[in-house]
């Protein structure tokens, strides 16, 4: 008999062809989606090329995504870009995105169809994680691990003990999944699930859009977690039929499989949260900080980078200016999300509303351009990390919420919440 | 395999935007990495460092991006190992797989300052000094590890694979 697992468990006791795993085996499974971006591909292409092999495990489950430093921001960012280019077209990458075709990785691939229900994604990207929104098993790796995986098809895991999240009662006012998983980290910790899997279960989670997971799954990490996972049900069935011709293999923890921890979490509690510089479970209600001006708001990323993030922002700008001495900056996550915003007259409300929106890259997220920060400046950003000098200077301070709490302190010119509107 | 170097004290939860910031991911050569490294929350490290100095620090060091350009940046700059009181998982995991030892001991960052001359035996976990005050125990590093280590990083030992008939990676 097969002892109880999780659909963490279950997921890499099947692609390491086993019946059964436990959590602390070390297991050798093969990858079904290998991803890096401009920046990680690089190194990872190196050690491929050290490798001496002539060819990758599989074209069609390698993704290259120009997405960091794009449109090249200087010459040693266009070289990169280049040499990744001519990879992809010498070893026939299917799933390499040319600009206008790229947009930020963890945006793209499951608007693509290409991450599925039960599948294993291995990315040199630490927000790899973000897949499991899909019920996927997905986790970032470096560009090593990378290169060895693009020739062989296959890494090495230990197998994570699982922490069970369990989401109750309905959410308030302004509450998204942002709102959520600030809450969850803030009292996890950021080392407080490493090495282990976080699975988001509970009535509140089940009714939470595709977009709402994505942005829950895509923090996992900043609590240290190897991956974050939902289990794939009707919502996920929807998303992955508007996308793919494979529904995916929908898997489901056993109900008596062993979590090392359950947590619950109390949602109706919740107020628009907020992560305060310069670690993200640094976490208050953006109502019980005292407000500081800000010299900047970024909408998009990784994290809410999506087009029910974009709405949910042009509800609050609708009509409304930004402060005058702060700066909005507004980039859609793919070419099809910002296509869409335009159809919608999203792009008309915030352009009216006072802000740059720049083409889909992650930009000033990670301070590499398109919005970095001077010494001293203060920034409210839908990202995921805040860490001293993530956006620019290391004197520069960044906030995390949502992109309604976002909009709302883009108009006030200060940290604030949409109710004070 | 034993170690001994001076010491580069740092506070928990580095994360590896401060290991190697951003801005100079542009380039992922060695050198400029390694010219890049700590130059925002210890500026001139990369001129003072030498060959075969150990960064100590505290808990949950290597967390945020999986830009694998951190740990070769410090092994680029001359450090030979790191001793910190957790690490986050990716950054262990490319640690290792360049070839940069590190070990797992929650008391270092305590017995150990900026300057200090610290040894460490890598094979047994033991973190000493030279006058033989401090005397410490690192968590082992797991046989997998060790494997590839032994190895010479993943590309050797994944390279070792490759030559023979059922490789596991």
């Amino acid at each position: 008999m097969i002892p109880p697992m999780t659909i963490t468990e279950k997921i890499l006791a099947r692609h390491a062809g086993l019946d059964t795993v436990r959590p602390g085996d070390i297991v050798r499974v093969d990858v079904d989606l290998a991803l890096a971006n401009d920046i990680t591909a690089p190194l990872a292409i190196k050690v491929f090329h050290a490798l001496g092999v002539t060819q990758v495990f599989d074209p069609n489950k390698v993704a290259l995504v120009p997405d960091h430093f794009v449109p090249n921001k200087d010459i040693p960012s266009a070289q990169q870009a280049k040499g990744m280019a001519e990879f992809a077209l010498a070893y026939g990458i299917t799933h390499y995105f040319r600009p206008g075709e790229a947009g930020i990785e963890h945006v793209l691939l499951p608007e693509q169809g290409l991450v599925k229900p039960g599948d294993l994604i291995m990315g040199a990207d630490s927000h790899t994680c973000t897949y499991g929104a899909l019920g996927a098993f997905s986790a970032g790796v470096g560009s090593t691990d990378l290169g060895v995986i693009m020739a062989t098809g296959k890494t090495w895991l230990k197998v994570p003990p699982t922490v069970r999240l369990l989401y109750e009662g309905k959410t308030g006012p302004w509450i998204g999944g942002k709102d959520l998983i600030l809450h969850t980290i803030g009292r996890l910790g950021v080392e407080g699930a490493t090495y282990k899997a976080l699975e988001f279960t509970g009535e509140t989670v089940r009714s939470l859009s595709m977009a709402q997971r994505l942005t829950m799954a895509n923090m996992a990490v900043e609590a240290g977690a190897k991956n974050g996972i939902f289990a794939p049900d009707p919502v996920t069935r929807d998303f992955m039929a508007d996308r793919s011709q494979e529904a995916g293999v929908f898997l489901e923890s056993d109900p008596d499989a062993h979590y090392e921890q359950s947590i619950s979490i109390d949602v109706t509690q919740i107020r628009p949260q907020v992560a305060l510089p310069h670690s993200p479970d640094n976490v208050y209600a953006v109502s019980d900080i005292p407000p500081v001006s800000l010299d900047q708001v970024f909408i998009g990323s990784c994290t809410n980078g999506r087009i029910e993030d974009l709405r949910a922002a042009a509800e609050i700008l609708e009509g409304r200016k930004r402060a005058r001495e702060t700066r909005l900056i507004v980039i859609p996550g793919s070419p099809r999300v910002y296509l869409q915003a335009i159809q919608e007259g999203i792009i008309e409300t915030f352009l009216r509303a006072g802000a740059v929106i720049g083409p889909p890259c992650c930009g000033p997220c990670l301070g590499g351009h398109m919005g970095v920060l001077a010494k001293g400046e203060r920034a409210l950003s839908t990202t995921n990390r805040n860490f001293e000098g993530r956006m620019g200077h290391p004197g520069s301070e960044v906030y995390l919420a949502g992109p309604q709490v976002a909009a709302a302190s883009a108009v006030l010119g200060r940290t604030g919440g949409p109710e004070e509107l | 395999m034993k170690l001994k170097g001076r010491v580069w004290k740092f506070k928990d939860h580095i994360n590896t935007d401060l290991i190697v910031p951003a801005r100079f991911l542009n380039s992922s050569e060695e050198a400029m990495l390694a010219r890049s490294c700590f130059a925002d929350i210890r500026p001139g490290f990369s001129e003072e460092v030498r060959e075969g100095d150990m960064v100590v620090a505290g808990a949950n060091f290597g967390c945020g991006s999986s830009r694998e350009h951190a740990p070769v940046a410090l092994k680029a700059a001359g450090i030979r190992g790191v001793i910190a009181g957790s690490f986050a998982r990716i950054f262990y995991r490319n640690a290792f797989n360049i070839g940069l030892p590190v070990l797992e001991c929650p008391e270092a960052a305590a017995a150990f300052s900026d300057g200090d001359v610290l040894c460490v035996d890598l094979d047994s976990g033991r973190i000493t000094d030279p006058e033989g005050d401090i005397a410490l125990w690192a968590e082992p590093i797991p046989p997998f590890m060790q494997d590839i280590i032994a190895s010479g990083g993943l590309v050797a030992h994944t390279r070792k694979g490759l030559g023979q008939r059922g490789f596991r990676p």
